[in-house]
């Protein structure tokens, strides 16, 4: 009964304790939380911790969706159903603004379509909740400014982060004071992977938009990437849509969210192929190649 | 292609290694080194990174772009902030965190080894030590990390040569021996090359120890949780409904059972814990790191902040504390004013009560200071408005650090690690093992008085006691008048009584030097053969002989307690000087001739001469 091996948590379970610490940190130190929630997998994944974190009471934050109105349908319905199955106070924010004014990818170029429909719409969406603390779902493990980045992420009035001015985090002391008007941004899966992910999925059944399983897609190549054929999407020159069989690793905005051929269609045979495959999944992202340093310029104006 | 399954499953054991050294040792190369030979880095990283190398016209790919992932890192070619990275071989999972070198960033580094098993040291073999590398090493030890690698870098550059490495690795042990450290490791290396990094190097015949990674892979880390000292801070009391209450919070060290007795701190009130809940429902147990929620068997008032500990293994509770203060902020540290602590889930204001000493992290010296800069370490006291709930850091990580935030600007400013207490404290006594030679203090010694009643010991040993102190040296006086009060009342001043007060005396020294304390004894003790004998008790490593020498004339005219009129009366029978014997010491360790000194002189020779004494760590 007594054995050490008894006293010790398997990998999963460490992460899973950590990001239920940190998850009830915010719940602790902060007026108005809200999480992030994206409808991908991560966030799949953070609001399952968020639940365990505060049951058998419930999350005592809402859900914060920054709707750029451009992701897939599937991801639309998946978020409606995931919400009200587990009965969250889902907000969803669409920056009107920038949609009348008719921001798109494709006559604005992805830089600046980022910028006003996400980066300025988090920002809106954030200083009209009166949110102080936005839980997101990002990994260190995605991108390498990210791996700089706190835990607790201080911003300031303006939604800016500062890199050269983080604050020093020790053990598991997070420091989450902040002024009138500033905030911060938490990210209690910092140190989970992309397999990780996939395991806790896998040993918690958790649903997840079944984009991510493979399946035969009417996709576009363009630039060596697989561009999936949606209604709506425009198509340059010469493209001809064609039917792959592939599957999604990350999901955002179907303009600029690529596909990677795949025929696994479950949990395991993603979890298989994770293990042999060498690109990294944010790979799958136009946007992170816009410019040198992408990541790190959209953060530092207060993008996830 | 990549590793085995095995090696990312949810049961691989986990190392947490920090990678620290000064700017141009090459940390950022070796992790991209270890990553690239691990076949951790992913494909379309290691085409964005020949691409970076390319624009800013490296020759070749440049390993450290792989970590330094500010664009003003790569412009710059160093690294400001720590990086976290996750990879695996088959044998184990480790997160890394690569930490800036810059002495400016030396704060980051803090923050990447606080929770460290395992520091990678870089240095460069052509510059050897540098101050950075001491200090980083000093940082190390004092943040507990338990095990430290010296790697040797660039060995290309010094045409693989064995002198090299075993002058740095010789000069680097003698430094280190001084420090907390578990087990020091030196391996010869260059990351440019890939020599003893992963693959075994044919270049240098002559090592025939680990590899880096053959090190990281085979390191036993199982010791470094603490299993025996049950703390629970609150982190959250969870009421969904009138029918439940549950105190949320991370077992930070030992283990909880449903049905124990635990204790509420700072209120001390005795519950039972009726049941505890874990991420997948009920427990029977908690241990460390779970994350769980504990239901106690009564209503009590118990909030954020507040501590659940076995009764027979209390923490301590107290409103004053001794601490070593990293200080990290361009503004110096303050005694005027009040900063908040951040411990577990508490936030406490509290006050710099006292700064004892810095400490010079290239020879360890302590240093007089007024405050804290940037980057320095120092011992302070610290003045809590409420009491902090802690432990020793040595004995729990978990308890004894703290944060130092400033309460006007948020910032984080410092980190502290709370140490043994120095100044008495009733209940309290040192444990011998923390007080051998090293960053925590001096060896403990006894200082021990002699000469004539009037001689001025009682003065010097009081003033002797006060500079100690202040130096934040634990000590404390066995006055001959005080003692005769107490433990030696049964005495009186034959030579044979004589003698038993000594050995007495001696013996108390002798236990509370064990105990780290110094003591400084104030007593005639007239003659040689007791005092030789209080010598041997002791010990004469520890045992310090100081003549208090003043003529008897002198003496006799200060006559502080009247007893040499009355020994003149005949009214004190065998009064040394008058009426029984002293017989000077032959070599006394240090000899004060008091009636040309003042007491406060007097005093500082006494400390000299111990500080000389304690040679390298005054």
């Amino acid at each position: 009964m007594c054995s050490v091996e008894a006293y010790n948590l398997d990998y999963l379970r460490q992460l899973e304790a950590e990001s239920i610490h940190i998850i009830r940190e915010v719940a602790a130190e902060f007026e108005r939380p809200v999480i992030l929630y994206s409808v991908g997998k991560d966030s799949s994944v953070l609001v399952r911790l968020a639940q365990k974190a505060f049951a058998p009471g419930r999350i005592p934050f809402p859900l914060l969706h920054v709707d750029t109105t451009l992701k897939f349908p599937q991801m639309y319905a998946f978020r409606d159903r995931f919400c009200r199955e587990i009965g969250v106070d889902l907000r969803v924010y669409q920056p009107a603004e920038a949609l009348a004014a008719g921001v798109n990818p494709w006559d604005f170029g992805t830089v600046k379509c980022c910028g006003l429909l996400k980066t300025q719409a988090l920002l809106n969406a954030l200083r009209e909740g009166g949110f102080d603390a936005a839980l997101g779902g990002a990994r260190r493990d995605e991108e390498k400014s990210r791996a700089k980045e706190r835990v607790f992420s201080f911003r300031d009035a303006q939604g800016q982060w500062d890199p050269r001015r983080q604050r020093p985090e020790v053990w598991t002391l997070y420091n989450g004071r902040i002024s009138r008007g500033e905030s911060m941004r938490v990210f209690p899966l910092s140190n989970w992977t992309e397999l990780d992910i996939w395991r806790y999925i896998g040993l918690e059944d958790i649903p997840v938009v079944p984009m991510y399983f493979a399946a035969e897609r009417s996709m576009v190549v363009r630039d060596g990437h697989l561009i999936p054929h949606v209604p709506g999407a425009r198509l340059e020159p010469g493209e001809q849509p064609q039917t792959v069989l592939c599957r999604f690793r990350t999901l955002g905005c179907y303009p600029c969210t690529g596909a990677v051929r795949s025929t696994a269609t479950t949990v395991d045979e993603i979890i298989l192929e994770m293990i042999v495959n060498r690109t990294s999944e944010r790979s799958t992202r136009l946007i992170d190649h816009d410019q040198d340093a992408s990541m790190e310029q959209k953060k530092r104006e207060g993008y996830f | 292609m990549g590793a085995p399954p095995d090696s990312m499953a949810p049961t691989a054991d986990l190392l947490r290694l920090a990678t620290v050294g000064s700017v141009d040792d090459g940390k950022s190369t070796l992790i991209g080194r270890l990553l690239v030979d691990c076949e951790a880095v992913c494909l379309d990283h290691l085409a964005a990174l020949k691409a970076d190398s390319r624009r800013l016209n490296r020759q070749e790919a440049d390993l450290a772009f792989l970590t330094d992932g500010l664009k003003a890192e790569r412009e710059q070619g160093i690294t400001i902030d720590v990086a976290y990275r996750t990879f695996s071989t088959p044998k184990r999972r480790f997160l890394l965190a690569d930490t800036p070198g810059h002495e400016q960033y030396t704060r980051n580094m803090v923050t990447g080894a606080s929770t460290a098993d395992l520091a990678v040291l870089l240095l460069d073999a052509q510059r050897g030590l540098t101050t950075q590398s001491k200090r980083h090493g000093f940082i190390a030890s004092l943040l507990g990390v338990p095990h430290l690698v010296l790697a040797v870098n660039k060995m290309d550059l010094v045409g693989y040569s064995e002198a090299a490495f075993q002058e740095i690795s010789e000069q680097y042990k003698s430094f280190a021996a001084r420090l907390r450290i578990s087990s020091l490791t030196c391996i010869p290396l260059s990351a440019l090359c890939g020599d003893n990094v992963v693959a075994k190097s044919v270049r240098m015949p002559w090592y025939s120890g680990p590899t880096l990674l053959d090190y990281m892979e085979s390191l036993y880390i199982g010791s470094a949780r603490n299993l025996v000292d049950f703390r629970f801070p609150v982190q959250l009391v969870l009421r969904p409904g009138p029918h439940f209450r549950g105190y949320a919070g991370t077992v930070l060290s030992g283990l909880v059972r449903v049905g124990d007795e635990v204790l509420t701190l700072p209120s001390h009130r005795s519950v039972k814990v009726q049941s505890i809940r874990g991420p997948d429902g009920p427990l029977d147990y908690a241990f460390p790191p779970q994350a769980v929620v504990l239901v106690l068997d009564s209503q009590i008032d118990l909030s954020r902040g507040d501590m659940l500990v076995h009764p027979k293994n209390q923490c301590h509770v107290a409103r004053d504390i001794e601490a070593m203060l990293i200080w990290m902020h361009e503004k110096p540290c303050l005694l005027t004013r009040p900063y908040l602590i951040k411990h577990t889930t508490n936030l406490v204001k509290g006050a710099f009560s006292r700064l004892h000493y810095r400490v010079n992290p290239n020879n360890l010296h302590r240093e007089q200071c007024a405050t804290l800069g940037l980057n320095e370490i120092g011992r302070v006291d610290v003045h809590l408005f409420r009491p902090l709930l802690c432990d020793e850091y040595q004995r729990n990580r978990a308890t004894g650090g703290f944060a130092v935030i400033d309460p006007l600007t948020n910032e984080t400013v410092g980190v502290g690690l709370v140490i043994e207490r120095t100044l008495q404290q009733p209940g309290t006594v040192p444990s011998p093992g923390c007080q051998d030679e090293g960053i925590l203090g001096p060896k403990a010694v006894t200082i021990w008085l002699t000469g004539l009643s009037g001689s001025g010991k009682s003065t010097i040993a009081s003033e002797l006691m006060r500079q100690l102190v202040q130096r934040g040296r634990p000590c404390c006086v066995l006055d001959g008048d005080a003692l005769r009060q107490g433990l030696n009342r049964d005495l009186g001043f034959s030579p044979q009584d004589r003698a038993e007060n000594i050995r007495r005396t001696a013996e108390v020294a002798k236990l509370m030097n064990g105990a780290g304390v110094t003591v400084i004894v104030a007593l005639i003790s007239p003659f040689r053969r007791d005092r030789a004998a209080a010598r041997s008790t002791i010990g004469s490593d520890r045992f310090m002989e100081v003549f208090v020498d003043a003529p008897l004339e002198v003496c006799e005219s200060r006559d502080p307690k009247g007893l040499y009129a009355k020994a003149r009366n005949g009214q004190v029978p065998e009064f040394t000087g008058i009426s029984s014997p002293y017989e000077p010491p032959t070599e006394p360790d240090l000899h004060l001739q008091t009636a040309t000194m003042s007491p406060e002189e007097s005093a500082r020779e006494v400390i000299d001469h111990l500080e000389r004494k304690d040679g390298a760590t005054p």
